[in-house]
């Protein structure tokens, strides 16, 4: 029922939304999708979404599971070429070089390691801290001491990790909290200093105060990095993030400034999920 | 722009890594194919070699002293009959244990002292297995060299392939299928044999049929209780004409089997007898081969054909 | 109302209750019967220990455990009798270190490369035909390596001897290979798919992935396998009696002929000793050396693949 009502109403503020894309495309746009299709199989997931990411700043994913944000999320770094039988439509443009992300000629694993990405569940490796974070930086070919220690040592500062886990660089990292292993993931996505960095609700499996400080964090990072976030928690997103999209059975019905889209939503769908009327 | 590297030098390494990753499919794939290639020339081998000897007088002739005269009547009329007692005891007591195992044993110690044994067992060399027999089976008990002995060394050899089979297929038994008959007030032996066991079936079975695969081949546990190469008679059929129509004399018989009937002629330097060792050891391996396969096959349509 | 309870006590009535003693009582005698079946496996152990025990104590009235460890020659046939256990072991090691020369990196290449390149269907179908390798008898191994390898090893190694250990290695080692594979293969599978996704993500490619994640991940079982493959190769008996000669000499020379304790029990038992002599108890002697060998590596393979189940 939502989803007819959504189609009736898009056009016009499609319209409206175009007109914001270019400006933003002119100055700070990080990444832009358009028209982006994707299927798994037969089965189309995601339809037909044009989103602006602005550079450093906080974009945030939401709607009710299933939806497909983070179906959508893990396009941009070419998760789904992992299995078999995906397939995308479209384009997502990484700028200032113009290089479409999901293009069949782009290497996805060039893709990754351009796009850092920090998971659900902290998955650090089964190695010390240290190598956790140095491992991104190895895969590159890095293996001076010195400078590596030097980048993990900047990435855990990054990652507002280092006080912690100074002295405890070469003990495992899965003898860590919840939380401090997710900020070591973090720190791992942060070495390689990436352009983009994706959370797929990296707060789903911490408590509360946990949370805190990881939302702290990526309100931090955003002075350095873009952030394109999946949240299934609104305060969340009210909380960390510039510009909220919500998405519904895998369309984008809506995006706009976070303040906007929380106080003043344009969709009937977007408001029904706002004020947990379902999802 | 990626700090930590130009887009120039990211690329550079990655192509030099997807070369690495290129070069180990090219290995593990030749790897793999030579070593599946490596059976089939064995195979075809055993039959080039062996080619001039097969033909029905060699399935029905006694061993001879010459080689082109002799032939594997006793050797694959004793393997029958060992194989026969091997599953009639192995397969229930198997079972029944694997059953115990998985639907009735509490977790405690005892327990995990016969798990741990089931595990161990499964690792002893299988002439660790003759051994005992010889003592226990040969001696202590008074079988003597017979189809008994061996048919029971290859049951407890078997044992532990046939319990972890059957665990496998019990535990892939959903809780949904034992709760719903549970709550119609069946017992857990109602439970077992009327739910459980048959959807396990297909699951035994494979079970069963690798273990005879693999007693069929084993050679060393039925050298140490002592059979002989050289056996020129049948042991009494197991069926009879006259009442009660069964009879058990050639549990006691001495015999002989087919990987020692092919030992015995490896072992001999005239090349003759060689032949009939490739011939002998291309119908062994293609029964060992043929009991692999349709075993593979019941696990495939089992899988296919349940869906929980 | 009334009907229901009617209908209530019929179904409850005093045959079904009597019914129910004789099903638990049933259930219970059922029960026993599989615990004793399950208890067959405790037994066949305990009887493993003890026949090899008993037997070994009648050997050991005659040959001192010092004469046993440090006697360079094993000759219990031979008029001139010594009892050096060492032969036999410096030729199952030799054979066993071939065999791991061949299973060791050919089967960790192909468990790595089924479980982290091929697709689900190639495993699916692959895996059963690998596995193959590992079912076919052990005699028509012995048959392989006597007739096959053997001479095909003679054309670069002219002096290589008929019976040599390096033919039989080679052979036990293509056997296992299926087995170490399919092990290993079990505990990469295992390694959760987080841990690969979060290796991916960071740009690495599957053979980086591989070595640098899923195998330090699986490092337990993998060491499993290859302790379960150890034991394996120093079990096998047909291959080493039919290509290796029978003549214990304490040698680590691949190329030479030499006797392992498998090999030496079949010796043995293909001549037609009598139940008392010291040749007979010898053979339990050497079985009793063969099964703590064996039983070393396997609890080390067991405890291995628990803590590495225990990991996940």
């Amino acid at each position: 029922m939502n989803t007819n009502v959504v189609h009736k109403a898009e056009s016009p503020r499609l319209a409206i939304a175009l007109e914001e894309r270019r400006a933003l495309r002119a100055n700070q746009a990080k990444a832009i999708a358009e028209k982006l299709d994707f299927w798994y199989g037969t089965n189309q997931a995601l339809k037909n979404i044009n989103l602006v990411i602005p550079e450093n700043q906080v974009t945030a994913l939401i709607g009710p599971s299933g939806c497909g944000k983070s179906t959508f999320l893990r396009c941009f770094n070419r998760m789904h070429d992992l299995q078999a039988d995906t397939r995308y439509s479209g384009s997502i443009v990484l700028h200032p070089e113009s290089v479409n992300l999901v293009g069949k000629e782009v290497d996805p694993i060039e893709v990754r390691m351009r796009i850092g990405m920090v998971f659900q569940k902290p998955n650090p490796f089964p190695k010390t801290v240290f190598e956790n974070v140095a491992y991104g930086l190895r895969l590159r070919g890095f293996s001076n001491r010195t400078d590596l220690a030097e980048r993990v040592e900047k990435a855990l500062r990054g990652a507002a990790i280092w006080d912690e886990v100074k002295d405890r660089l070469s003990d495992s990292a899965l003898a860590l909290s919840g939380g401090q292993m997710q900020r070591l993931c973090i720190a791992r996505a942060l070495a390689t200093e990436p352009e983009i960095l994706l959370f797929d609700e990296p707060t789903s499996a911490l408590d509360p105060i946990a949370t805190a400080k990881i939302e702290e964090l990526i309100t931090e990072l955003r002075q350095r990095v873009t952030i394109l976030i999946v949240t299934h928690n609104m305060q969340q997103a009210a909380r960390v993030s510039d510009f909220t999209a919500f998405m519904y059975l895998g369309e984008l019905v809506e995006v706009d400034a976070t303040s906007k889209i929380f106080t003043n939503p344009s969709k009937k769908a977007t408001e029904d999920y706002i004020t947990g009327r379902y999802g | 722009m990626s700090a930590v590297m130009t887009i120039e030098e990211l690329r550079n390494g990655l192509a030099w890594r997807k070369n690495l990753d290129k070069a180990f499919v090219v290995a593990g794939l030749l790897i793999l194919m030579s070593c599946l290639g490596l059976l089939a020339l064995l195979f075809v081998d055993l039959v080039r070699d062996g080619a001039a000897r097969f033909g029905w007088d060699f399935l029905t002739q006694f061993p001879s002293r010459k080689a082109e005269r002799a032939g594997i009547l006793s050797a694959w009329v004793g393997t029958s009959m060992i194989m026969l007692v091997t599953a009639v005891v192995a397969l229930p007591v198997g079972v029944a244990a694997a059953i115990y195992l998985e639907e009735y044993a509490p977790k405690n110690w005892f327990t995990g002292v016969i798990e741990i044994n089931v595990t161990n067992l499964a690792g002893v060399p299988s002439i660790v297995y003759g051994l005992l027999a010889l003592g226990l089976f040969v001696y202590k008990f008074g079988f003597g060299q017979s189809v008994l002995s061996a048919g029971l060394t290859l049951a407890l050899l078997i044992l532990p392939i046939i319990i972890v089979g059957t665990r496998e297929a019990l535990r892939a038994v959903p809780k949904a299928i034992r709760e719903a008959a549970y709550g119609l007030g069946a017992t857990r032996w109602e439970v077992t044999k009327d739910h459980v066991l048959p959807y396990s079936t297909g699951g035994i079975l494979t079970g069963l049929i690798l273990g005879l695969s693999r007693a069929i081949g084993e050679t060393a546990p039925i050298i140490t209780i002592g059979a002989l190469s050289f056996i020129a008679f049948l042991p009494d059929p197991p069926i009879s004409g006259a009442f009660p129509f069964v009879n058990f004399a050639w549990l006691k018989s001495e015999f002989t089997a087919m990987p020692i009937q092919i030992f015995n002629w490896i072992s001999r330097p005239d090349q003759a007898f060689q032949q009939n060792a490739a011939a002998a050891a291309a119908i062994l391996l293609a029964m060992t081969l043929a009991m692999n396969a349709v075993a593979i096959w019941i696990r495939y349509r089992f899988r296919k054909k349940i869906n929980w | 109302m009334s009907a229901t309870a009617a209908t209530r006590s019929t179904a409850m009535g005093k045959g079904a209750f009597s019914s129910l003693a004789y099903r638990k009582n049933r259930d219970r005698a059922i029960e026993l019967i599989l615990l004793a079946c399950a208890l067959v496996a405790v037994f066949t152990t305990l009887a493993i220990v003890l026949i090899l025990v008993v037997e070994s104590s009648y050997f050991f009235e005659h040959v001192t455990i010092r004469e046993f460890l440090t006697d360079r020659m094993w000759t219990p046939l031979f008029d001139d009798a010594h009892y050096g256990i060492m032969p036999l072991v410096s030729g199952t090691l030799t054979v066993t270190f071939v065999a791991l020369l061949v299973a060791i990196p050919l089967g960790t290449i192909i468990a790595i490369y089924l479980s982290e390149f091929a697709t689900h269907r190639m495993r699916e179908s692959v895996k059963p035909v690998l596995e193959l390798l590992g079912a076919v008898p052990t005699v028509v191994y012995g048959y392989f390596a006597l007739l096959m390898v053997t001479p095909f090893l003679q054309k670069f190694m002219p002096d290589l001897s008929g019976f040599n250990m390096l033919s039989a290695g080679l052979v036990i080692g293509l056997m296992i290979v299926p087995y170490v594979a399919s092990v290993s293969e079990d505990a990469m599978r295992a390694v959760p798919r987080y841990m690969r996704e979060g290796s991916y993500a960071m740009g690495a490619t599957r053979l980086q992935t591989a070595l640098r994640v899923v195998v330090p991940g699986a490092l337990s079982g993998i060491a499993a396998a290859y302790i379960l493959g150890i034991s394996r190769a120093i079990g096998e008996t047909m291959v080493v009696a039919i290509a290796a000669g029978m003549q214990p000499t304490l040698t680590f020379n691949p190329t030479e002929p030499a006797a392992t304790i498998t090999a030496y029990i079949v010796q043995v038992s293909l001549g037609d000793l009598p139940h008392d002599s010291i040749g007979y108890q010898s053979i339990f002697a050497a079985g009793l050396v063969l099964m703590l060998m064996t039983l070393v590596f396997n609890v080390i393979g067991f405890f291995l693949t628990r803590k590495f189940r225990e990991a996940y």
